[in-house]
């Protein structure tokens, strides 16, 4: 079965791809673009050159060879860029640990994973994928662009700033799991441990700084050995690695504020943070971006002061704030999240289209290369049918640096093919009814089950 | 502990003192006791909406017309409807009229935290056999789900358990009232059934209510084997509560005869057993709903069919015995990578085009429920028609719930369930201006408006 669904999704890449690779100049001609810099423009037209936005005006044109799109009628917007994302990653949660800041997700990269397609029909052409919440520090963050088709080198986003997962709350404290007999507690078990956890942490990574810069300074003689837990906190102390810090409650989001105020480093965003409006002032004053889920609520407790308005109040306090999706499913309906801001509160629209384009790029990062639609950016751009606010709307084509990566008149076509291949796959011997002659068929890899970053939380060690 | 000396306290204060002690605490109260905020039930009167665009969904829609609600019913509709006198008039220059959206398969006010707060749960009972378990006996009035879901247009539910093989019967209520019977409108709706399905471990998970999680994967003819078992086990049950109804009945006519012994389930299948009210049985997959139809044609049913991913692969089978369909899949993932990716969004479009009777559900367990909306609109641009799209939340679900002749549409001696939009219902970026509820004007308040007014203000000036 597993062979059968790689091959199919191999063809279909390979279907993609064959069809994306045309890096000659594109056109988009006559579109409304939501440029999420500039307002709104309408009948304009876009040429796209090597992979960039070469021009942005009226009565564009280009040479005989390139690609026209024409876009009458249709609304043309930056890629969508979802801030906290695990989608490609065969693991997520190294829970064992309170501290596994040695661990990164880059190594997890799987560009099989069928959602990374699902994601670029929603729109979406860039994440940052995170490690899973199981522990106070977890692993490090990839940041990427969905180029599904090709291998996983090709998908980080070379210069963005590395990241590392931090957590806090009901998940680091595991406080849904139970032991049997003879297991330990893992510590922390409250949310005082956490911080303490965190704050040994960085004592130990300042140490460990200091060995070297001591050695570098020639006032030792012996190289400190080197330390790949306390490395990637070096760098977070240099402001060379930007925290991402899941939370929920506004204590231990202010907390983590703190502890980095205390070590002179900023708060790369808060993830989650359904509490962020109690202290969004607080939040501004920091300096930290905010990554929110539009309205999700009340699925667990420390969830149940979430409110939809969450989005507007920190947009009112001047912080920079992104809609994420933390799921697969999610993912692929952002344009609809980003809309509710507007009736919540009344965050106006090209804010709220910002809060999945050019606010998430800044908060990886990579904002000067992606999440807007201005002249010498990477042409990460998705043409809808209508306005991507409208329920009605859906992507007709997702493009990164100008190469086609969706296309829906293309995938209607695949679909057919993708029919037809699996119809003769269920034909061959391997593939027949067991008492039909055919050989037992091999089970399925394992698939996450679960959405949020509580994924694997329960697989690992019996642990939840 | 503050928790109980709050609410405990205040039953005893005088009004002066409680609305004192609102004042002083302000939040702490309004988070804390979620009585006091939920017992919002509005106001009733006379009310008439004059100069609106009247979506009756059961009829044409009406540019410039008047809604008349009155003793709790509409009393008049049309474009030349006299306002009667002393009515309140409601000025709908420029907004829309819709009947309260219905969402049909929901657990809306049996968990309030569903995930690591198991005492707020009250959704599955641990029996196989559940059929007495009543949901209207467990929904709680005071739930703040219930605010959150009905100010976004959505007025009544049906609400129903989802533990074991019969998992009880499910209550179609008003999300308005301070008991269970102010609520109710239908109080046992539906009896619910989790249908045993042909199970290899993994694969179908149910995305609604109902659903399976994996396990040890079996070999098919086993996996056969065990679900037939358990059908044939289930026709059993049916039978007995048939030969129970019999024995109960002649025992009615003539005393003499010996008591029977009670058997609640027994007793509670009776109605269902006979085919005089529906049950709803959850299946996804082609080879399960076609075993739902098979046993629902050989009991002499009246089904429902809940879930439904692949309705559309049976939709004749389904149209010629007449068994409608609440789909609950636009936010799931299609299951095989294979499926294309709008493989779900195009459900209920299929189903229409197949003149197959169904109506669009969250499925959720109730924090969720608020985004039926725009779940219909994503099928709406998936292939469904935009007004089919409105009725599958309105009049379908009232008609497959047997409660048309009360609600789901804008008609003359139906409930005053009316809901007063500035656009759009199914967009995200519509607000909704007035709701009524069983004629009551119901004020626009929720757990989620009194947290944003409580922190809305707060500004940079209380950092200390």
């Amino acid at each position: 079965m597993k062979a059968i669904l790689s091959l199919i999704v191999l063809t279909l890449a390979t279907t993609v791809t064959s069809f994306a690779q045309n890096r000659g100049d594109v056109l988009i001609k006559n579109a409304t673009i939501m440029t999420a810099a500039r307002g709104t423009l309408e009948g304009t037209d876009i040429l796209i050159r090597d992979g960039k936005i070469s021009r942005i005006g009226k009565g564009l044109s280009a040479g005989a060879n390139a690609k026209i799109i024409d876009a009458t009628g249709k609304v043309v917007t930056p890629g969508i860029i979802d801030a906290h994302s695990h989608t490609m990653l065969s693991a997520i949660n190294e829970g064992s640990l309170a501290v596994t800041s040695m661990t990164d997700v880059r190594e997890m990269l799987d560009p099989s994973d069928v959602s990374i397609y699902r994601a670029l029909a929603g729109g979406v052409t860039s994440a940052l994928l995170l490690h899973g919440s199981a522990n106070p520090i977890g692993g490090q963050s990839a940041t990427v662009k969905f180029k599904w088709g090709r291998p996983a080198a090709d998908y980080p986003i070379p210069g963005a700033l590395p990241g590392i997962k931090f957590a806090l709350g009901e998940n680091v404290k595991q406080s849904s799991r139970s032991i049997q007999p003879g297991q330990t507690f893992r510590y922390p078990r409250t949310r005082m441990g956490t911080v303490e956890v965190i704050r040994d942490a960085f004592r130990r990574a300042r140490d460990y700084k200091q060995e070297w810069d001591d050695f570098r300074a020639k006032k030792t003689k012996v190289p400190p050995r080197v330390n790949e837990e306390l490395q990637p906190l070096v760098e977070v102390l240099e402001g060379k690695r930007m925290v991402h810090c899941h939370g929920y409650r506004s204590d231990e989001h202010l907390n983590i504020l703190k502890i980095a105020d205390e070590f002179g480093f900023k708060i790369g965003t808060l993830q989650h943070a359904l509490e962020a409006y109690k202290f969004a002032p607080e939040i501004a004053k920091h300096g930290a971006g905010v990554s929110i889920f539009a309205d999700s609520w009340s699925y667990k407790l420390e969830a149940y002061d979430s409110i939809p308005y969450n989005a507007y109040l920190l947009w009112k306090n001047g912080v920079l704030v992104s809609i994420n999706s933390d799921s697969d499913e999610r993912m692929r309906r952002l344009n609809l999240d980003a809309a509710k801001t507007m009736k919540y509160g009344g965050v106006p629209e090209e804010d709220a289209l910002k809060m999945i384009t050019i606010n998430p790029a800044k908060q990886l990062g990579i904002d000067k290369h992606t999440g807007s639609i201005e002249q010498g950016k990477d042409a990460d751009i998705v043409v809808w049918n209508m306005h991507p606010f409208s329920p009605y709307s859906h992507a007709e084509i997702t493009m990164i640096e100008g190469e086609v990566f969706f296309d829906r008149a293309q995938d209607k076509i695949n679909r057919t093919l993708i029919a037809k291949e699996r119809e003769e796959l269920e034909k061959l011997d391997v593939n027949r009814a067991p008492g039909a002659g055919g050989s037992q068929p091999a089970r399925p890899a394992e698939r996450r089950i679960k959405e949020r970053d509580e994924a694997d939380l329960e697989r690992i060690g019996g642990n939840r | 502990m503050s928790f109980k000396f709050q609410v405990s306290g205040f039953k005893f204060m005088n009004l002066a003192l409680s609305i004192l002690l609102i004042l002083v605490l302000g939040f702490s109260v309004v988070a804390q006791n979620d009585g006091s905020q939920q017992n919002k039930t509005g106001r009733a009167g006379t009310f008439a909406i004059v100069g609106a665009k009247i979506f009756t969904v059961s009829g044409a829609v009406i540019d410039n017309g008047t809604v008349v609600i009155q003793n709790g019913k509409i009393t008049a509709v049309g474009p030349g409807t006299a306002v009667p006198a002393g009515a309140e008039r409601i000025e709908g220059r420029g907004l829309s009229v819709y009947p309260g959206m219905i969402d049909s398969a929901t657990g809306l006010g049996l968990a309030e935290i569903p995930q690591g707060l198991n005492a707020s749960v009250d959704i599955a009972e641990i029996a196989a056999n559940n059929a007495n378990a009543k949901a209207i006996t467990a929904v709680n009035p005071h739930s703040s789900h219930v605010n959150v879901t009905r100010v976004n247009g959505i007025t009544a539910v049906m609400s129903a358990p989802t533990g074991g093989l019969i998992a009880g019967q499910g209550t179609v209520i008003n999300l308005n009232g301070s008991t269970q019977a102010e609520m109710s409108v239908e109080p046992t709706a539906a009896l619910v059934i989790n249908f045993p399905r042909v199970a290899q471990g993994g694969g179908f998970g149910g995305g609604g209510f109902g659903g399976f999680g994996g396990g040890q994967q079996i070999d098919f003819t086993e996996a056969m084997k065990r679900r037939d078992t358990q059908v044939e086990e289930l026709k059993k049950v049916f039978t007995a509560a048939l030969i129970h109804a019999r024995a109960m009945e002649a025992y009615a006519k003539d005393k003499t005869l010996p008591l029977v012994a009670t058997n609640l389930s027994a007793e509670a299948m009776i109605p269902y057993a006979r085919g005089e009210k529906p049950i709803a049985f959850t299946a996804e997959r082609e080879r399960d709903i076609k075993a739902v139809i098979k046993f629902v044609t050989e009991m002499k049913l009246k089904g429902i069919l809940v879930g439904g991913q692949e309705a559309w692969k049976v939709a004749d089978e389904l149209k010629k015995n007449n068994i409608p369909v609440i789909f609950t899949h636009i936010y799931s993932l299609p299951v095989r990578d294979d499926d294309p990716y709008d493989y779900l969004f195009e459900g209920p479009a299929k189903l229409q085009a197949a003149g197959v009777k169904f109506a669009i559900s969250t499925g959720d367990q109730g924090a969720e429920a608020r985004d039926l909306p725009y779940q219909a609109g994503i099928a709406g641009s998936y292939g469904l028609p935009r007004e089919e799209a409105l009725k599958a939340v309105t009049l379908y679900p009232a008609q497959i719930l047997g409660v048309a002749d009360r609600m789901g549409s804008i008609e003359v001696g139906k409930m005053g369930n009316v809901v007063v939009t500035d656009g759009d219902l199914l967009d995200p970026r519509t607000n909704v201006k007035q709701l009524f509820i069983n004629g009551r004007l119901i004020p626009l308040t929720s757990r989620h408006t009194e947290l944003f007014d409580s922190f809305k203000d707060r500004g940079a000036t209380e950092i200390p």
